[in-house]
């Protein structure tokens, strides 16, 4: 497995080698036998190499998925591991388990998953954990007590912050409101939601009402539905919130050709390249997401850290996460990407993902 | 299966014999392929998580194979499964015990089958309008009941107790009283009185009523028992998964049904039988594990799904076909030509 299969591998090593070069972080620890100009990531020891990591996002062929997978698959380039993304074609909550059952049965080093369900894959993790593999979770959550990671996007105090602010500006501060999420049970959604509800408690959202909260499952056709739905039901809305990039498209686009764009306003969580030509069009002011590459990216080289006994997933614990460079784990195994980038026609086209 | 106990010609049995055993050739070829070609495929581990994947597909197949031997059809299991799953966890969180919960969900189970029963059996409503009702309500009630939440705090004991291995294998317990609950299907379907008479009314209803079987009772039974056994598949998810949620099992149905078929029953009613059945359910989880453990992508396995399924439809009835063709070339034979109903 080790074994320099291709030209591929060993042009990632170069590049992990000068990265570290230009990242100053060659602090060379032999200790463990490497050859010293491998790949050094700092923090107590460094990454093995050979390492097979393995994604398995909610579910495959979603935009938002495939660009955090591709963050992943560029650490795991850069620390000369093994990458592999599995997963099912729909977001439903067994159907990650025969999945993880899988990577378990072939030995994957790390495992990075996000979760459909706190609950109904903790089963299947605990099995991977003790066929000896180290479990990352990112995106959405499982139990803290199934696995060793989580690497979270952004707080969800930070989401609704920024979703409540922009959905704020947009409809100028005064006016009915709705919700437009994923599926009912997806933790980080709910979470969000949650922590909108307290911050439109504070008196400068005092003039804003949310009448709804509708969930589209991160089915386009669907979201579509929801958004058509909450017009019919609520001919006085001002503004949808939709925090997913599966909702927030399919909302533009029910808008984006209805009588209602440019009236009734929309933001949310989403992705440049699916929102572009709605801010272009002007039924999108402003949206906001963190860079799920970077997500994916810091995801892998926390489970390679672990994986490597670099760090043990307590809290304090830190590492160097390649070109992000150091993170902190904080309470309940958590890691925290950072703050949310908002996206409006001004800057819109320096992103492409 | 022994053809002389069924009082039919001997001929259907050995056309059908042959699906039956041309499926559980195929499962063979799957095996020693995938032993040969797929690494960790001839492992204990993986048939011990294969087994946990094929309990709930095989135990509604059992009951769903004697619907559709019938002529009706049950698309309201998965469903019922669901709605199962939620009024579990909602009693749970209510504070009853699960001792006592379970033996009221599968009752619940049987409560839903029956309303299907009385809609097929009852009003002598076609079974696919009516489950495809029950299939959108059933779903629709399990979302009352738990909402957008999941219940999870079940004891360890009872979500352990459901994956575990019988001891020194890697064996799931459940494949036990799976097992005998397919040898009582199995006895029930092709060595009673019972068992014959859902053939001849799979055949020909009218000509099952004119000799003397019930047909709308055994039908309103059969859904009966059809969502018991969801209901119980239901807990069993609920347990395997530790995780109660209204969408539990969405679209399991179509696994379910696609297992009956490619396993050699037929759609129109009247024949198949329960090895086939069995058969069919584990070859369909068997190929998609292995090619999943090949790291063969989500969407060709449900290429692979869609296109079993439709082999195992066209199969016996262009076979069927084929034979009656045959047949008729010979001008001998009259008497069977009508039998056949392909």
């Amino acid at each position: 497995m080790t074994v320099m299969r291709s030209r591929g591998v060993r042009v990632a090593a170069a590049a992990a080698t000068l990265t570290a070069l230009l990242l100053g972080a060659g602090c060379a620890s032999d200790d463990d036998g490497t050859p010293s100009g491998g790949s050094s990531a700092g923090g107590g020891g460094s990454i093995k190499e050979g390492l097979s990591v393995a994604f398995l996002p909610k579910q495959v062929n979603n935009p938002y998925f495939t660009v955090a997978d591709n963050g992943g698959k560029a650490a795991v380039q850069e620390f000369k591991g093994e990458y592999k993304e599995v997963g099912p074609s729909e977001a439903s909550a067994s159907s990650q388990v025969s999945y993880l059952n899988t990577l378990t049965q072939q030995g994957s080093d790390v495992i990075v998953v996000s979760a459909n369900d706190p609950n109904a894959i903790c089963g299947a993790v605990n099995q991977a954990r003790q066929g000896g593999a180290k479990v990352v979770t990112f995106d959405s959550d499982t139990n803290p007590d199934c696995r060793d990671l989580f690497v979270n996007q952004v707080t969800g105090q930070g989401i609704a912050e920024n979703q409540v602010k922009l959905i704020s500006d947009a409809i100028g501060g005064q006016g009915k409101i709705a919700i437009l999420s994923a599926t009912a049970n997806a933790t980080n959604q709910n979470a969000w939601i949650e922590l909108m509800k307290a911050e439109l408690k504070k008196p400068e959202y005092s003039g804003i009402q949310l009448v709804a909260t509708v969930y589209g499952d991160d089915k386009d056709e669907k979201s579509f539905q929801e958004t058509q739905g909450l017009l019919s039901a609520h001919p006085d809305l001002k503004g949808i919130v939709s925090p997913t990039t599966v909702g927030v498209a399919a909302a533009a686009r029910y808008l984006s050709g209805s009588r209602y764009k440019g009236k009734v306003a929309l933001t949310g969580l989403g992705t440049p390249n699916q929102m572009r030509e709605f801010v272009k069009n002007g039924t999108v002011q402003s949206f906001a997401l963190w860079n799920p590459a970077d997500l994916g990216y810091l995801a892998a080289y926390a489970g390679a850290a672990l994986a490597s006994g670099m760090i043990t997933g307590k809290e304090g614990d830190t590492f160097t996460a390649g070109k992000l460079g150091e993170y902190t784990v904080g309470a309940d195994g958590v890691v925290v990407l950072g703050p949310p980038t908002v996206f409006d026609a001004s800057n819109i086209d320096q992103f492409d993902f | 299966m022994a053809p002389e106990r069924t009082g039919r010609p001997a001929r259907w049995v050995s056309t059908f014999g042959t699906w039956d055993v041309l499926v559980i050739v195929v499962l063979a070829v799957v095996v020693i392929g995938a032993s040969v070609l797929v690494e960790g495929f001839a492992t204990a581990r993986f048939w011990g998580f294969l087994l946990l994947d094929v309990v709930p597909i095989a135990l509604i197949a059992l009951p769903m194979t004697l619907v559709v031997i019938t002529g009706e059809i049950d698309l309201s299991v998965a469903s019922t499964l669901g709605l199962a799953s939620a009024v579990l966890g909602q009693l749970w969180v209510t504070g009853l015990p699960l001792a006592l919960t379970v033996p009221l969900v599968v009752l619940l189970g049987a409560l839903l089958g029956a309303v299907n029963g009385l809609f097929v059996a009852g009003f002598g409503l076609p079974s696919l309008a009516v489950t495809i009702g029950t299939l959108a309500l059933y779903r629709g009630l399990a979302y009352v009941v738990l909402g957008d939440r999941a219940v999870a705090d079940f004891p360890i004991g009872w979500t352990g107790k459901s994956i575990e291995a019988l001891p020194g294998t890697t064996v799931p317990w459940v494949v036990v009283p799976l097992a005998v609950l397919a040898i009582g299907f199995g006895v029930l379907l092709h060595a009673t009185p019972i068992g014959r008479g859902l053939y001849a009314m799979g055949n020909n209803d009218q000509a099952a009523t004119f000799a003397g079987i019930a047909v709308a009772r055994t039908k309103f039974w059969l859904l009966v028992v059809t969502g018991a056994v969801a209901a119980l598949a239901g807990v069993f998810w609920t347990m395997r998964y530790a995780s109660a949620r209204a969408d539990n099992g969405a679209g399991l149905e179509l696994s379910v049904v696609a297992a009956v078929l490619l396993g050699g029953v037929s759609i129109f009613g009247g024949r198949g039988t329960l090895m086939g059945v069995l058969a069919g359910v584990l070859l369909l989880m068997t190929l998609r594990n292995a090619l999943q453990l090949a790291d063969v992508p989500a969407d060709t396995l449900t290429v692979v799904t869609g296109t079993l399924l439709i082999i195992s439809v066209v199969g016996p009835n262009a076979a069927g076909m084929l034979r009656a063709r045959m047949r008729r070339r010979r001008p001998a034979a009259p008497p069977v030509a009508g039998a056949d109903g392909a």
